[in-house]
């Protein structure tokens, strides 16, 4: 059962009380692609998320109460490894990312053990302003100067994986804030991994809205610093899987 | 009678942890440090004298203060370690929450593949083969309780 190839790409979503959105992104991401295999986590939702995503065709992995997004994305991983994906993407539940969109940031991994869909790279009318904006540019700026490319949005959730990046993900995906983005980004950059980006445009949630609190948007730059700090002083993973030639260091 | 009381609580301590070992209520790891400390009491109880003397050997001029930071400071370690155990505990539930939750999802997939396969081997296990015919026209009714 272990890592038998799969040509087929697997789609994480996870997802927490997303009954609402959940159906139409399945049945979009499936829709786009015979070759996309859909896999929601369900993060210990109360409502009847899992039922929603099963009847939509997705593959449900139930876990008993909720993680956090780290948590389910792991969770995912393990399931991506013992079905032998060799290539695995997290999209939002919530219709954030554009289904359309995959196929573009799965083509980073042709270089890259990472790929990334960034949402400020020139094209969408995504914006930010303030300290949560001062905190994304910081981190852009550090993960950029590690990984040697330029890099404009790493917290977006939006993010492609081969089976070397999956491999350094089951060593390192914290459950905490940000540890699913900036901590295990950061991490497997310095095990080795490459990461590329792809610039998306992001649609609006479907449900709720995001925030634009100063005291929230401060906090949040105080958290991602602490992540980054941390981050950058854990020890890296050993990776079975060798290098590619075409970006071997 | 102060020492009096002091040995006695130290004692009921001391009695306590051993009877929790006992019992198996406590791990030996975290009875190790109580016992240590109960232990300590005791004696400290037995012999006062031994804390003055102790406390002016280290430079401490009033010898209770001796016996609050060191109280202080382990009661900090416990905190700590006891953060330290909670933290490994919740990586354990957290891994084993990933398990079960890949394990049901290939159970069921077993055991749709299965219902939909046929029920024959089973049946037929247990009863002749010639009457496998009209069990396997029987639907997955015996799969559906497991939820």
């Amino acid at each position: 059962m272990e890592s038998t190839p799969n040509p087929r790409v697997l789609v994480i979503m996870p997802a927490w009380n997303e009954s609402e959105a959940v159906g139409n992104t399945v049945r979009e991401v499936l829709n786009t692609d015979s070759r996309y295999d859909v896999l929601v986590v369900n993060d210990g939702s109360t409502d009847n998320t899992a039922a929603v995503a099963a009847e939509a065709g997705a593959t449900v992995l139930n876990l008993p109460f909720n993680l956090g997004v780290g948590g389910a994305m792991r969770a995912g991983f393990k399931y991506a490894r013992r079905c032998g994906y060799r290539q695995v993407i997290q999209v939002d539940s919530d219709g954030q990312h554009d289904p359309r969109s995959i196929d573009e940031v799965l083509a980073g991994l042709a270089h890259a053990d990472i790929s990334i869909g960034a949402r400020f790279a020139d094209r969408g009318d995504y914006k930010v302003t303030g300290p949560r904006k001062w905190a994304m540019q910081l981190l852009a700026k550090v993960i950029s100067g590690l990984a040697k490319t330029r890099l404009t949005d790493v917290t977006s959730g939006f993010r492609a994986a081969n089976v070397r990046a999956v491999d350094q993900y089951l060593d390192h995906y914290p459950a905490e804030y940000l540890g699913d983005t900036i901590d295990s980004l950061v991490v497997a950059i310095r095990s080795g991994c490459t990461v590329t980006q792809v610039p998306v445009e992001m649609r609006a949630r479907q449900g709720g809205k995001p925030s634009h609190n100063p005291a929230k948007a401060a906090i949040y730059l105080g958290r991602s610093v602490f992540a980054l700090l941390f981050a950058l002083t854990r020890k890296r993973s050993h990776l079975a899987v060798p290098a590619p030639q075409a970006s071997g260091a | 009678m102060g020492n009096i009381a002091a040995f006695l609580l130290a004692l009921a301590i001391v009695g306590l942890v051993v009877e929790m070992l006992r019992r198996k209520k406590l791990r030996e790891k975290y009875a190790a440090l109580w016992l240590i400390v109960g232990v300590a009491t005791l004696v400290l109880a037995a012999f006062p004298r031994l804390l003055n003397i102790v406390a002016e050997f280290v430079g401490v001029q009033l010898p209770s203060n001796l016996l609050f930071a060191m109280s202080i400071l382990m009661l900090l370690g416990v905190c700590l370690h006891l953060s330290w155990e909670i933290s490994v505990v919740e990586d354990e539930t957290r891994t084993l929450a990933e398990e079960v939750a890949i394990l049901r999802v290939q159970v069921e997939a077993l055991s749709t593949a299965a219902s939909t396969d046929s029920q024959v081997p089973s049946d037929s296990l247990a009863t002749t083969p010639d009457t496998a015919g009209p069990h396997a026209a029987k639907p997955d009714t015996q799969h559906k309780g497991s939820d």
